[in-house]
């Protein structure tokens, strides 16, 4: 292209007679309005995915945990997940509570959390907690591993007597669930 | 894909209908398309992964219609399957078994690209789609494996879907939504039976991208020399077709003899068990295509840089074509590479039998030997994958671009024909 054409400022561009405006007006209003509905109609294809109303509205149980005997793990289900219910002997509370107040050890928790923190004040014997392996989501092991806890099958992650994690690739304590002692036998869990 | 067809419609009919779908002069353009002549049996893969679609796609909508998708029957169907339905059995084991058949030909597909580099200048595309189809294979052997509702079924679909907690902030949320619910339940079972339904004819729509673009420049040949004349081609139909139908014909022996005598062989006893979501089986192990990315998962302590690790893996492979640096493709002529890439399938077979094995397990049964580093002691199956993960990313990143800058490579032949015929196969000069 060795020329140049130049439009004298007063005329329109295009020699047809189109007001170009006009045309980019109907290109832009047109690819958005193409635009919003695919948006539009893409939402609901998404959102169907998210938990439905029904599985939404199970979400809390109780349960009688009097026929937990001491030393004992009892795991029910809760929201489709596991979740234990532990009672926990003398020994093993204070095998948790010594981590509290060794500060090398407590310092050295990845996810570093008191056992009071996990725990209901005077409840130190009931440890409830979410019984899934915070590495991928296995149901770790009762009464194996070095701390005295849970050993995750999977992957080799271990937790103590509090459900923190002390060894493997897990990132994150044990979860403690919402829960709420309603009498001396009936705990209500979410 | 053009213009090397010498079809012509010779009824009237076949004139009227090229006039307005001209599909029989597409077909005869795939039938006549110039093939390189020294194609040897390892370019037959791309026809028996086409079969291997094939038979997946009819085998998986027959079972369909007596699969259900419901967790309180999924497991008991496929047992209904097994031992009610008219030929449920052979069905069922041809597709279980049809899952293995089909890595394994990817496998031996993905290596003969990686020894020939297939990937190379101008065939990147049919590479990077090749990897999309593989990652799409990935998808739909998982989501399959998740709908005999087995342990493994459960806590496999449970391990993987969780792999998305690891990304920060929005991972727990998109964990949810993929589920459906804060657990593996009858809603992730529903989606997971529509999606493992949809994804093949996805695939299907690859392998036609796949074909198209190898199409264009056609195909790579062992010498990895590029097709100087017509000289150096065949047509596609007969040489080929009778090629890879023999190739395919062999390839069927070897699945009947896992469908018929070893269909169990492949999967895991545990997932005759029904799901328990209570109680996790003792050892998690996925199927045996995917050992050497679980074992890639567990070489790293951290969760988040172990799922990096393991995606990292296969994002890698999408980057080779840029990653080669050699001028020359094919192996044959790279002698430093060649060494190198041996080792490389080595590694990757360690990483499955690393994947295979539980991680502190020693790989010496002697307690004797190998000491403590770090968080294990070197002699255990958790060491062997971190040295072995090491190589993977080493081999792409580090060897395959300076090897190709500094390798000195062996002559490369100027045409197909030039090694096995005298002057080329040219036409000797008129006297």
């Amino acid at each position: 292209m060795a020329d140049t054409a130049v439009m004298h400022p007063g005329v329109p561009h295009d020699p047809a007679g189109e007001d170009p405006s006009r045309r980019d007006f109907i290109h832009i209003a047109a690819s958005a309005g193409a635009l919003g509905a695919v948006v539009a109609i893409a939402w609901p294809m998404i959102d169907q995915m998210s938990p439905s109303a029904d599985v939404l509205a199970m979400s809390s149980i109780e349960y009688d945990f009097s026929k937990v005997a001491l030393g004992q793990e009892v795991t029910i289900k809760w929201q489709g997940k596991p979740v234990f219910v532990r009672h926990r002997t003398p020994k093993e509370i204070a095998e948790a509570v010594a981590v509290d107040h060794d500060p090398a050890e407590y310092h050295g928790l990845r996810d570093p959390q008191t056992d009071a923190e996990r725990v209901k004040p005077g409840k130190a014997e009931w440890l409830i907690l979410v019984g899934i392996c915070t590495h991928l989501g296995c149901v770790p092991t009762f009464g194996q591993g070095d701390y005295g806890g849970w050993l995750c099958p999977c992957h080799g992650s271990q937790y103590d007597t509090s459900g923190r994690i002390r060894k493997g690739p897990a990132p994150k304590n044990l979860a403690v669930p919402d829960y709420a002692f309603l009498s001396d036998t009936k705990v209500k869990i979410g | 894909m053009s213009g090397h067809s010498t079809y012509e419609p010779k009824t009237a009919l076949t004139r009227w209908l090229d006039a307005r779908l001209p599909i029989l002069r597409f077909q005869a353009e795939l039938l006549d398309f110039p093939t390189p002549k020294n194609l040897n049996y390892w370019w037959t893969f791309g026809g028996i992964l086409a079969m291997c679609l094939g038979i997946q796609i009819v085998t998986g909508v027959v079972l369909a219609m007596h699969y259900v998708p419901e967790t309180s029957m999924a497991f008991n169907s496929v047992e209904h399957i097994m031992r009610d339905v008219p030929y449920g059995w052979f069905l069922r084991d041809f597709h279980a078994v049809g899952a293995s058949m089909f890595f394994l030909a990817v496998y031996i597909h993905i290596f003969r690209g990686l020894y020939y580099g297939s990937y190379k200048a101008p065939r990147e595309m049919i590479w990077i789609l090749g990897m999309i189809i593989y990652l799409l294979m990935m998808a739909t052997a998982f989501l399959g494996y998740t709908l005999p509702w087995g342990q493994m079924s459960f806590w496999g679909a449970t391990v993987i879907t969780n792999i998305f907690t690891a990304i920060p902030i929005v991972g727990d949320a998109i964990h949810t939504w993929l589920l459906g619910g804060p657990a593996v339940d009858n809603y992730t079972l529903n989606r997971f039976f529509s999606l493992h339904y949809l994804v093949p004819f996805v695939i299907a729509a690859v392998v036609g991208l796949h074909i198209w673009a190898l199409h264009v420049p056609g195909n790579n040949n062992p010498l990895g020399v590029n097709v100087k004349s017509p000289r150096d081609t065949v047509p596609f139909h007969p040489y080929y077709t009778v090629k890879d139908g023999f190739a395919i014909v062999v390839y069927l022996i070897l699945f009947a003899v896992f469908v018929f005598f070893l269909p169990n062989s492949l999967g895991r006893a545990d997932n005759y068990i029904p799901a328990n979501p209570l109680q996790t089986p003792p050892e998690i192990v996925p199927e045996w295509y995917l050992l050497p990315f679980y074992a890639m998962l567990r070489a790293v302590p951290d969760k988040l840089m172990g799922v990096v690790t393991m995606f990292g893996s296969i994002a890698t492979l999408f980057l080779i074509p840029w990653l080669d640096t050699s001028k020359v493709r094919s192996m044959r002529y790279r002698p430093t590479m060649r060494w190198f890439f041996v080792i490389f399938f080595f590694v990757c077979l360690g990483l499955a039998l690393c994947g295979a094995n539980p991680p502190d397990k020693p790989l010496i049964p002697n307690a004797n030997v190998g000491f403590m580093l770090g968080d294990n002691n070197i002699n255990s199956y958790v060491w062997l994958s971190r040295v072995l993960t090491a190589y993977y990313f080493v081999f792409f990143w580090i060897i395959m671009p300076f090897t190709g800058w500094r390798e000195k490579t062996l002559p490369v032949p100027d045409s197909i024909s030039t090694p096995v015929l005298p002057a080329g196969g040219a036409v000797a000069p008129a006297e």
